[in-house]
Parts: C-alpha cells; sequence; structure tokens
C-alpha cells in the first residue's frame, strides 16, 4: 500500500538504471542514514562505542570480503591478515609522519593492503574454490606471524603491541584515550556511507559485472573478452582495500591499541560467516550479516539475565556466555535452513511481498 | 510456508525487542565492583579457580561484614573468555555504571585499558600481570601493579638459579631456556633476561607457544632437548603450563630445573605431569592452604551457604588463593579511600587515591585473618608495584610445598628499566598526559 511504484514514471535511462529506483527507497535510506547520525547524539557511550562503532567497522570488512567472494567468487580466508596490514601500515604511517591528518593516513593504509591481497592473489588464475582459500590461509598465517615476529612493525615496542596515539581533526581529538565515542563513531560512520557508496558504484559499473560474470563462470566471461587475470588481481586488490581500511579503523578507532592476535584466523572466520549468513553478493548483506553474527551475541548477553530474572533463574556470567554461544549457532542454522541465500534474500522478498500487500493475489 | 513465515517474524522480532531491554539499575548505596573473569575458553582451567576467589571473598565480605565500612559490594562478573576483544566490551558496559576499579585479569585486556583509566577516571588493578612499566605512578597514575612486576619474578627466577649453581659468575655459559605464552603477556620478561643475559653472560633461549598450538608442544620440547638448556623459564597460563609440564616429564627434564612464573603455579597444572611433575617448582608470593581465619570464613558464610561455585576442597588452592589475595587488595584499597575521604560510598577518583597509599602491614594482615598468607604490601604514589619479596614453591607430587625464604627482587637493576619504559611509552604515545593528581600520605 504505502510501498509501490505505481505512479513513478521513468523518463530517462539514468533513472531506469538507478541503484535505488524506488522513491520510497530513497527516502528510506535517507532516513536510515540521518537516524545514524542522530544515534550520536543520544550520548549513550555503551551503544557507540561496544555496539554500533564494531558493528559499522565490521559491516565495512564483510564489504572488503563480499566483494571479492560474493561478487568475483573467490573465496578467501585471508581477511584477518589483510586487516592487519592496513592497521600496521597505518600504524607505522602515522608514527612516522605525524604531522599528517590520520584519516589520510587510514584511507591510505588500505593500499598496502592492497598490494599484499594482490601478492596473495596470484594463485588466484590457477586454482579456484577450496584450494585458493587454502592459499590465503596461507596469507593469514604468514601475515599473523609478521606482525608478531617483525618487532619494526610495533616499533620496538616493549608489549609487542600498536597503541594508538593521539591525533586530531579540526582540533577535535579523533584517535587516542581522549577522543569520545561520538567523535569516533561519526567518523567513522562517515567513512563507512563514504566507503559503501563507492563499492555500490563498483559493482553495479563494468568492474562489479566483470566481477559477476567471473563468478558464474570464468570460461564464458573470458570468451566474451574479460582479461581474467586482471580482473581477479583488480578483485583481491579492492577486496583487502576495504579489509585494510577496517582494520585500520578497528584499531584505532574502536580499540585504541592492539596485538596481533586479533587479527588471527578467527577474525577471518568471524567476516567470513558475516559474509556467509548476510547474504553472498550482496552489500545490504554485508551489514546484516555483521548485524547477527555481532550485534545479537551483545542484545543476547543483555537480554537473557533480564528474560530469565523475572522466573527467579539467576544464571552467572559464564552460564549466559554458553547460552550465547548455543543460541547463537542455533539461530545461524535456523537462518540458513530457511533462506540459504542469507539474510539479504529475505529482505528482498520482505520488500516484494510488501510491495503487492495488502492484496497478494 | 505460513509457520515458517510466523516462526520467522517471531524471532526477529523477540531478537529486536530483546536488545532494547533497559539495563537493570543499581541501588544508590551500594559500591559496584565489577569482575573480569574467564571461566570459559582455553583458559578456564587457571580462570575459574581465580574467578572463585575473588567472588568467594568479596561475598564474604558482605555476608559477614556488612560490605566494606556498612556499605555492601555490588559483585558483577563479566566474562571476557581471556579474549581482548570482549574484555573491552565488557569494560564499556560497566563503565557507565560507576565501577570503582577494574580487574582484568588478562595483560592484553590490561593494555587495551591504560589508556582509557585516567580519562574514564577508573583506576585499574592489575594484580602482578599487565605492562611492567605501569609501576611507574609518576607516568600511570591510574593503573597498579603489586605487589611485584614479571621482571620482579624473572630477577628473582635469576637469583634462584644464582644460589642453586653458587653464584651469579657461576651463570657465564650457561643456557637458560624461557618458554612463553607467544602474547605480550609471555613477552613480558624478555627485555629483563636479555639485559641479564649480557650482564652475567648466559645463553638466553626462547621458546615461544603460539595460543593455537598451547597444548602441542612437542616440536618446541623438540628443540628444548636438542638445545638442552640448564634452565627453564615458564611464562604460560591456561593450557599452556600443565602441557609444559606434561612435556618435560615425558622428555625427562630435570624437574627442580625448571621453574614457572607464579600464573604457572596451579595444582592442575603440576598434576599433569603425573608423577614425574615432583620437583616442578614455580613462583609465589602468598600462601597455599585454607587454615586462614578469613578463609575458614569464606566456607563458613559462602561455601556451606551455597552461595559460591567453589567445592569445597578446592579452597585454599593457589590460584583459588590469588584470587582471594586480589579481592582483599580490592576491599583494602576500598577501604582506604573511604578512610582518606570520610566517605562511605566512594568512587573511582577516591579508590585511585586509597590504592596508592595502600600499607597493608603484619598488623593489619592479622586483623583480615590472613596473618602469614603473603608478606605486607606497601604502595606509593611514584611505585606502584612495590616490588615484594617472591619465594618459591615446589610441587611434591600432591601438593604445593614452600621451598625458600623470601627473595627480594633485584629492584636496583628492575627499577631503572621500568623508568626508562615508562618514560618511552609516555613518548610513543604523544599527548600521554603528564601526572596532575596529587599525593596522598601513606596511611
Amino acid at each position: 500500500m504505502f510501498y509501490r511504484e505505481a505512479g513513478q514514471y521513468k523518463t530517462s535511462y539514468a533513472a531506469d538504471m538507478a541503484v535505488f529506483p524506488l522513491r520510497e527507497d530513497r527516502i528510506g535510506l535517507a532516513v536510515i542514514i540521518l537516524a545514524a547520525y542522530a544515534l550520536a547524539f543520544t550520548r549513550n557511550d555503551f551503544l557507540l562505542q561496544a555496539v554500533m562503532i564494531p558493528f559499522l567497522i565490521f559491516s565495512l570488512a564483510a564489504i572488503g570480503l563480499n566483494l571479492l567472494t560474493g561478487y568475483a567468487g573467490l573465496l578467501s580466508l585471508g581477511t584477518g591478515g589483510f586487516m592487519g596490514v592496513g592497521a600496521y601500515a597505518c600504524y607505522k604511517l602515522m608514527t612516522a609522519f605525524p604531522e599528517v591528518n590520520v584519516l589520510v593516513w587510514i584511507l591510505l593504509s588500505g593500499f598496502f593492503s592492497a598490494a599484499v591481497g594482490v601478492l596473495f592473489g596470484l594463485p588466484s588464475l590457477r586454482i579456484k574454490g577450496f584450494y585458493l582459500a587454502v592459499a590465503t590461509l596461507a596469507a593469514q598465517f604468514f601475515l599473523q606471524w609478521a606482525f608478531n615476529r617483525i618487532p619494526w612493525l610495533y616499533n620496538y615496542n616493549l608489549s609487542g603491541a600498536i597503541e594508538a596515539p593521539l591525533r586530531t581533526l579540526f582540533g577535535v581529538p579523533i584517535i587516542g584515550p581522549t577522543a569520545t565515542a561520538e567523535v569516533r563513531y561519526l567518523v567513522v560512520l562517515t567513512l563507512v556511507i563514504g566507503l559503501t557508496w563507492v563499492a555500490s558504484n563498483l559493482v553495479h559499473g563494468r568492474i562489479g559485472r566483470e566481477w559477476m560474470a567471473i563468478r558464474d563462470m570464468d570460461i564464458a566471461a573470458e570468451l566474451m573478452g574479460i582479461k581474467l587475470f586482471q580482473t581477479k588481481l583488480l578483485a583481491f586488490a579492492v577486496s583487502s582495500y576495504y579489509c585494510g581500511v577496517a582494520g585500520a579503523m578497528l584499531v584505532f578507532l574502536w580499540y585504541g591499541g592492539a596485538e596481533y592476535t586479533v587479527f588471527d584466523i578467527n577474525q577471518s572466520f568471524f567476516i567470513l560467516f558475516m559474509v556467509i549468513i548476510g547474504g553472498l553478493g550482496s552489500l545490504i548483506g554485508s551489514f546484516f550479516g555483521a548485524a547477527l553474527i555481532f550485534i545479537m551475541p551483545i542484545g543476547l548477553g543483555i537480554a537473557l539475565p533480564a528474560l530469565l530474572g523475572p522466573f527467579g533463574i539467576n544464571v552467572g556470567a559464564e552460564v549466559i556466555e554458553q547460552l550465547r554461544f548455543m543460541i547463537v549457532g542455533a539461530l545461524i542454522i535456523f537462518f540458513l535452513i530457511v533462506e540459504p541465500h542469507g539474510l539479504a534474500r529475505l529482505w528482498q522478498i520482505a520488500k516484494q511481498k510488501l510491495r503487492v500487500w495488502p492484496f497478494p493475489y | 510456508m505460513a509457520f515458517r513465515k510466523l516462526c520467522l517474524g517471531a524471532l526477529t522480532a523477540a531478537l529486536a525487542g530483546a536488545a532494547s531491554l533497559p539495563l537493570p539499575a543499581i541501588a544508590q548505596e551500594t559500591i559496584y565492583v565489577p569482575l573480569f573473569t574467564y571461566r570459559t575458553g582455553p583458559f578456564a582451567g587457571s580462570g575459574i579457580p581465580v574467578a572463585n576467589g575473588k567472588h568467594d571473598y568479596l561475598m564474604m565480605l558482605n555476608e559477614r561484614d556488612g560490605g566494606i565500612g556498612g556499605v555492601k559490594l555490588v559483585i558483577e562478573e563479566c566474562e571476557t573468555g581471556y579474549d581482548t576483544k570482549k574484555g573491552v566490551e565488557c569494560y564499556e558496559a560497566v563503565k557507565s555504571k560507576g565501577p570503582v576499579m577494574i580487574n582484568p585479569w588478562s595483560t592484553g585486556i590490561t593494555l587495551q585499558l591504560i589508556p582509557k583509566a585516567g580519562v574514564d577516571k577508573i583506576p585499574i588493578l592489575s594484580m602482578a600481570y599487565g605492562l611492567s612499566a605501569a609501576a611507574d605512578g609518576n607516568v600511570f597514575p591510574w593503573v597498579f601493579y603489586p605487589p611485584a612486576t614479571y621482571w620482579d619474578g624473572a630477577s628473582v627466577f635469576l637469583k634462584h638459579v644464582a644460589a642453586t649453581e653458587g653464584g651469579f659468575d657461576k651463570l657465564k655459559g650457561k643456557t637458560i631456556g624461557l618458554i612463553h605464552l607467544d602474547a605480550p603477556y609471555g613477552k613480558e620478561p624478555i627485555p629483563f633476561l636479555e639485559t641479564q643475559a649480557k650482564e652475567h653472560g648466559f645463553n638466553l633461549k626462547l621458546y615461544p607457544v603460539a595460543a593455537q598450538d598451547m597444548q602441542n608442544q612437542s616440536s618446541i620440547w623438540l628443540n628444548i632437548r636438542r638445545d638442552r638448556p640448564d634452565w627453564l623459564y615458564i611464562q604460560g597460563w591456561g593450557a599452556m603450563n600443565p602441557t609444559a609440564v606434561k612435556e618435560a616429564a615425558r622428555t625427562g627434564f630435570p624437574m627442580d630445573r625448571l621453574v614457572g612464573v607464579w600464573f604457572a603455579g596451579g595444582e592442575d597444572d603440576a598434576r599433569a605431569g603425573g608423577a614425574g611433575a615432583k620437583g616442578y617448582k614455580s613462583l609465589n608470593w602468598h600462601a597455599v592452604g585454607a587454615d586462614f581465619p578469613a578463609l575458614q570464613d569464606i566456607i563458613k558464610h559462602v561455601v556451606d551457604k551455597g552461595k559460591s561455585q567453589t567445592p569445597k576442597d578446592k579452597v585454599g588452592e593457589n590460584y583459588y588463593n590469588r584470587g582471594v589475595y586480589n579481592a582483599m587488595l580490592i576491599a583494602e584499597g576500598i577501604r582506604n579511600a573511604q578512610k582518606i575521604t570520610g566517605k562511605k560510598v566512594v568512587n573511582g577518583e577516591d579508590v585511585r587515591r586509597g590504592l596508592e597509599s595502600l600499607n597493608i602491614d603484619e598488623a593489619r594482615l592479622k586483623e583480615l585473618g590472613l596473618a602469614g598468607f603473603a608478606a605486607p604490601v606497601k604502595v606509593t604514589c611514584s611505585d606502584h608495584s612495590g616490588h615484594h619479596a617472591i619465594y618459591i614453591q615446589q610441587w611434591d607430587g600432591t601438593k604445593w610445598v614452600r621451598a625458600s625464604d623470601w627473595i627480594e627482587p633485584m629492584r636496583d637493576k628492575v627499577r631503572p628499566m621500568l623508568e626508562a619504559a615508562a618514560k618511552d611509552y609516555a613518548e610513543k604515545n604523544t599527548g600521554w598526559p603528564k601526572r596532575t593528581e596529587p599525593c596522598d600520605k601513606s596511611s
């Protein structure tokens, strides 16, 4: 009734090919973005610091992996490592050149990650599927080893960790212990929206179509004149760029410091699960996946004691923790059985139904 | 189909609703003490007794004395799983409820929280773990590191080696190995041991154990057998320790030359080696056993009443007592803060002052029902650790027995290194605030 295209005529090709052809979609997106910015003024530190900032950063990393796995069909288990490259590159750059604004370094550090991604993406021309996953696993292990064993990367810090020094933007601290959650949230939100917009344009344009052609059938794509080698490496480069920026943001805009264990194989799996649950080959799915995998356990941790409390069941923190694992695991299986194509597909179905509601026949 | 959709809808709605439930509020006249614990994950073997000890001692104060200074403590556990990510999440979750201090119980989490402590005005009590440099109170006014740092521990280990070998000059040409967890915690003693190796001319061999290989150390022990170190120092935690002791027993490493740091001294760590573990040594700074009035009170007021998760026979085990010791420092810090400020309900800033002027002498230990449990502890404004004496305990096959007198750490060696490291930390973190907090006189 409210969500339908009746009466919205397209008079140009550009309007017909728009990412959001429906006026309702555009309004909805604007409302969501405004609401996201408005959240910064709730002054709820827990919501911003422990929920929203990491959610947005993980969403960005999931978008990065989704470009590679979902759009180009190249399975990667090196996400954690590529995120780490971004973080350590950013650390080295911002400590070596403190006078340059840190946002520049965060955005540039992705290029280091992209270079490393291209290097480890070289085998992708010859191997596919699980074999490629193993090759990227090598990247993961090598990079993790490097973060731990090359002291130059963490400036010979005794603790072996990288820490966020104080950095400002227009005189307001955005990185470092004195940066407030609100400011960091606004920075993260702006970066994530900007990069998502770029990604959206990429996947809807020529490059994205080339990736999808390769994903669907690489021989056919080659016959149509797509250069497999360059296109696959480009997918690795762009994907690693996103992961690298997400890694740098993870350390400097969320944690405030990190050790190499942050970028271990679990981090790679964590992001991969987000992409699979959210929906392969969907940008909004990356956000859904990050929400389900990251926010839901936090929500459960708050909700379970509140739900069990009135029944006189007082459970300890560790029981909640175990329940969180069990419920999240069960839900993942449930969602995958009900909708194997991920939450993004569920969202699409919901929108389709809404279009004809309330008279579906 | 309809049922499926119903299920899905209900589930989504329930999740959305659940996430928006408000946090339970806390009554006014209480002191909120969050405990970061890990009863799950690969480090739970060490984490559970520590968590129990901390919880039970504070619970006992609530039950027996009605809290501290007449104010009840609100004790809340937050499960970190020894995972830095979850630790930060815990910190953010408890921050808004006005905690008087944070006990991270993980070097990784401590490192993350150190810069935040001064900003959020919540002191960190990292008891014998964390950043060694943080013992310099002039640079880190909000971080406390009693009773000794990892560098103190390593120095006591070297003193013990020298005493056994017949003097520091006998160390020349010897090989000393460090088998450590490949994480900030495990790497802490390396700089100190390296400078000592240069000074005394012994070879230092490092055997890092990655966290994912904690229970699979056979290749490392092959290297150890090849290098034949004369002494081996373990800086391990969780599942790494029992595995190391087991491997040492299996490969026939002389057990009385295998010394663990205080976090490699659990009963279960040694038990894993079976009969072969007899003779294994570890550092410690508090007693083992339940023959103390305070611990008997815990059994009477908490354990017997079913308010604890501790099995009665585990009260008094090494890690349990470490939890008790930690809780005792928490309680004394709060009590001291009440004494200084005259307030009953204290906040983080008050407790920071309380911890900074902490002075638990023999008489006070006796009052607490912990006479002979540990050596006196004193913290000053510049020295947030105290570098207190440590003793060596030895596993006799069934329990830990004391195997040495109190050994003073090499304070003259540790302290300058530590101050240099603190300065270095402040320099690397541009904008590190200068200490502005005034200094209270020791009580």
